[in-house]
């Protein structure tokens, strides 16, 4: 048992740290989130150089052969700085999917497109009608003379809006496939949209769209696998913002006086204070936990769950009070604790929300005495 | 990082879990399982046998019985312990009074007493608190006045864990009222509770059970060589003694077992066409604690690897902790329901653990009172944050 990052990873971190220092300021980055797009190029072939795109792909299609620990400690760097580049939705989890596929030398050219930075992909999976976790597919997959067309409406697709391809799931006869759908090709269209947290993403038509299949052995398996690691990813990316939403309210209450006296002298914020402090903690454990499960190859969605649940039940409390405990200031756009908030909200509805997370691990209570962990 | 054990460390689990499961008596084990350890016989049995063993002071200094186990092994060993149902080791023997004798005490005072502290030959108490000192324990007023050879002591200690069965109580007591700051007059005494002058009254709580004492002093004679370091310093060895408590104090593996028994009797609870444990609110409400002990248990597991503020652990793991002992027999009594209105008569009418439920439920409030309240615990990290 450990949970100490070795000094790659050390070094990873601060390199990724040091990269954003170097980018953003508070204004840069609502400057930056207001723009069209919503994330810098120049930023994104930085992250290219420093190898974060193509973290977790092997070296041999171009990436750097790290892990989940890897990817989970970024993550948490870009939590911490509201980072708006979509490392996670355009990089990370298209390769993941692309990798689990029977012969990922056939996608050598997209997985190296993805670690230089070239290509951006995005997931489009969710439909109408479903919530987490999400398995109505309705969009149909057609073979004709001249190869597989898709049929249907994708929505929520994040980052979708600026995607040089989509990984698109649809039924073949019941069964789920994944295809590859170029973003400029025939018959697709999109419609792009914002989100609370000022990101972006699109919805899309597809209407006989040209896609070409995607190999996966269990296509069921691979899109849990990919699932359950966007999950853990976006656990770690809320970690960052929680350490970052409790710094930022630490040194307010330290600073801001009333009644002559700074803020947190007053006993009745002092223990709110800590008791945010321990819910963060209790986030990071659950976090670290799915991140070491994960890591060892244990793509379990129950203890993607578990994570899911403590980060769900510990962000909405440190949106809520960061906002709160900072007064007035802390409800205005220009001020950047909201952002953390509005960041966390978001995070919690694409996790699939405390409730839904709470549900899936209330329904397996019986089949074990103890919680075992390790 | 890795959040399984190394080889190294799973074979030291399956060693120590073969060990209390074979070398610790049944009938100990099941009386602790169902809350019916006898005190002091089971407490004083179980530890001779770590102690004919090597495992009864695992913490000290190798040169007294420790073991120099990593910060994982100790957690097993301890998290073993708890699965197994075996009685916990008594803590002012163990973590308290040994460690400072260890450090602080001279040879006199190790050799004399640090063998039957081991194996509780000695069963200690301590005082600390009294009436007028509780969470703010520096405003302590039992005075220890120099005579000769002697103090001579008077005041009064309460809340004293198990007095009733002390040989000796490790006291604070006042020795120079006059020091410019409250924690400079204060002096670590070593006394034997069968002097003169000694009164032990218990006090019941609410479960019945008899705990916690009153302890008189009343011109109590206590020879020099029985303080231990230097006059007035005792404030120093105290905080010592208090920041060596760190993982017992979340007690994971209590709650850990206690949820797991709740599953088991909503199991056996009828209730509409199914048991108890059909509920949906109840199983969301048992998964939710068990993710919430889980969250805690890794909290611990970090604290051995050293990524949490070390400054913050203990008050985090304490106030967590507790929080959770609170809400797991509050669960339990909430199972029992309409069952846990009779305390005593035929348990095949009632059974045992029903009856006790409203008043386990009571008595267990102590865990965010003792130790230090989850309020002060709040001071504390919240100073951690703030550094103010």
């Amino acid at each position: 048992m450990d949970f100490n990052l070795s000094r790659e990873q050390t070094a990873l971190r601060d390199a990724v740290r040091e990269l954003y220092r170097r980018n953003y300021d508070i204004e840069r980055l609502r400057e930056t989130a207001i723009a069209d797009r919503g994330w810098t190029s120049d930023v994104w072939r930085s992250l290219a150089e420093t190898g974060v795109l193509g973290l977790a792909i092997p070296e041999d299609f171009g990436g750097a052969g790290a892990g989940i620990v890897e990817v989970a400690t970024v993550m948490t760097e870009l939590g911490r700085v509201l980072a708006p580049e979509p490392i996670l939705d355009s990089a990370v989890i298209p390769a993941d999917l692309l990798l689990r596929s029977k012969d990922p030398r056939q996608w050598q050219g997209t997985l190296e497109g993805i670690a230089s930075g070239d290509l951006l992909g995005a997931m489009a999976h969710e439909e109408r009608g479903d919530r987490w976790p999400h398995r109505a597919v309705a969009t149909s997959a057609t073979e004709t003379a001249d190869g597989w067309t898709l049929t249907g409406s994708k929505r929520l697709v994040k980052h979708g809006d600026v995607a040089d391809f989509y990984l698109a799931s649809a039924r073949v006869g019941d069964d789920l496939a994944f295809f590859m759908v170029d973003g400029s090709t025939q018959g697709l269209s999109r419609t792009s949209f914002r989100t609370p947290d000022r990101r972006r993403g699109a919805h899309l038509l597809l209407e006989n769209t040209p896609a070409t299949p995607i190999e996966l052995g269990d296509p069921d398996a691979a899109l849990r696998r990919v699932e359950t690691l966007e999950q853990v990813a976006l656990c770690a990316e809320a970690i960052g913002s929680m350490e970052e939403a409790l710094r930022i309210t630490t040194d307010y209450l330290g600073s801001r006086k009333q009644f002559g006296t700074a803020l947190v002298t007053f006993q009745a914020l002092a223990h709110r204070l800590a008791d945010l402090h321990v819910l963060v903690e209790m986030a990071r454990s659950m976090s670290l936990y799915a991140v070491a499960v994960l890591e060892d190859g244990g793509d379990d969605p129950v203890i993607a769950s578990r994570a899911a649940l403590q980060v769900c039940r510990s962000a909405r409390v440190i949106g809520h009070e960061s906002i709160h405990l900072h007064g007035g200031i802390g409800v205005t756009e220009e001020y950047v604790i909201g952002q953390y908030a509005a960041r966390l909200m978001a995070i919690e509805a694409r996790l699939g929300g405390a409730l839904e997370h709470l549900q899936q691990v209330a329904s397996g209570i019986d089949a074990y005495d103890k919680v075992v962990l390790g | 990082m890795r959040m399984r054990l190394s080889n190294d460390e799973a074979s030291f689990r399956q060693q120590v879990r073969e060990f209390f499961n074979t070398q610790i008596p049944k009938d100990i084990r099941e009386r602790a399982a169902s809350g019916e350890t006898r005190e002091p016989d089971d407490i004083a049995d179980v530890q001779r046998i770590l102690n004919a063993h090597g495992y009864a002071v695992p913490s000290w200094p190798a040169a007294w019985g420790g073991r120099e186990w990593s910060p994982v092994q100790e957690h097993v060993f301890l998290d073993e312990m708890h699965l197994a149902h075996v009685p916990e080791p008594l803590t002012f023997n163990v973590d308290m009074i040994g460690p400072v004798l260890c450090e602080f005490g001279t040879d006199e005072q190790k050799a004399r007493f640090l063998p039957g502290t081991a194996n509780l030959d000695i069963w200690w108490c301590q005082g600390f608190s009294e009436p007028d000192a509780g969470s703010d324990l520096a405003s302590l007023r039992t005075s220890a006045v120099r005579d000769g050879d002697e103090f001579i002591v008077n005041g009064q200690k309460t809340w004293t864990t198990l007095a009733q069965h002390a040989d000796w109580m490790f006291a604070l007591v006042r020795t120079n009222p006059d020091a410019p700051k409250r924690q400079e007059g204060i002096s670590f005494l070593l006394i034997d509770m069968r002097s003169p002058g000694i009164n032990v009254r218990p006090i019941t709580l609410l479960d019945g059970s008899v705990e916690v004492n009153e302890v008189f002093l009343s011109d109590v004679r206590v020879p020099v060589e029985n303080l231990v370091g230097e006059q007035d310093r005792g404030w120093t060895y105290a905080k010592f003694l208090l920041g060596n408590e760190r993982t017992r104090v979340a007690r994971v593996g209590v709650s850990k077992n206690r949820l797991a028994l709740a599953k088991r009797l909503a199991a056996e609870t009828p209730a509409g066409q199914g048991t108890l444990l059909d509920d949906p609110m109840l199983r969301a409400r048992i998964a939710e604690m068990e993710n919430e002990l889980a969250a805690l248990e890794v909290t611990l597991f970090r604290a051995t690897s050293g990524d949490v503020d070390q400054a913050a652990i203990a008050s985090i793991l304490k106030l967590r902790g507790s929080e959770l002992q609170e809400q797991t027999t509050e669960l339990i009594a909430d199972i029992a329901g309409p069952t846990a209105l009779a305390v005593d008569g035929p348990s095949d009418e009632i059974p045992r653990w029903a009856q006790r439920s409203i008043r386990s439920y009571l008595a267990q409030r102590k865990v965010g009172i003792y130790g230090g309240s989850s309020e002060v615990q709040r001071m504390i990290i919240a100073k951690t944050l703030t550094g103010r």
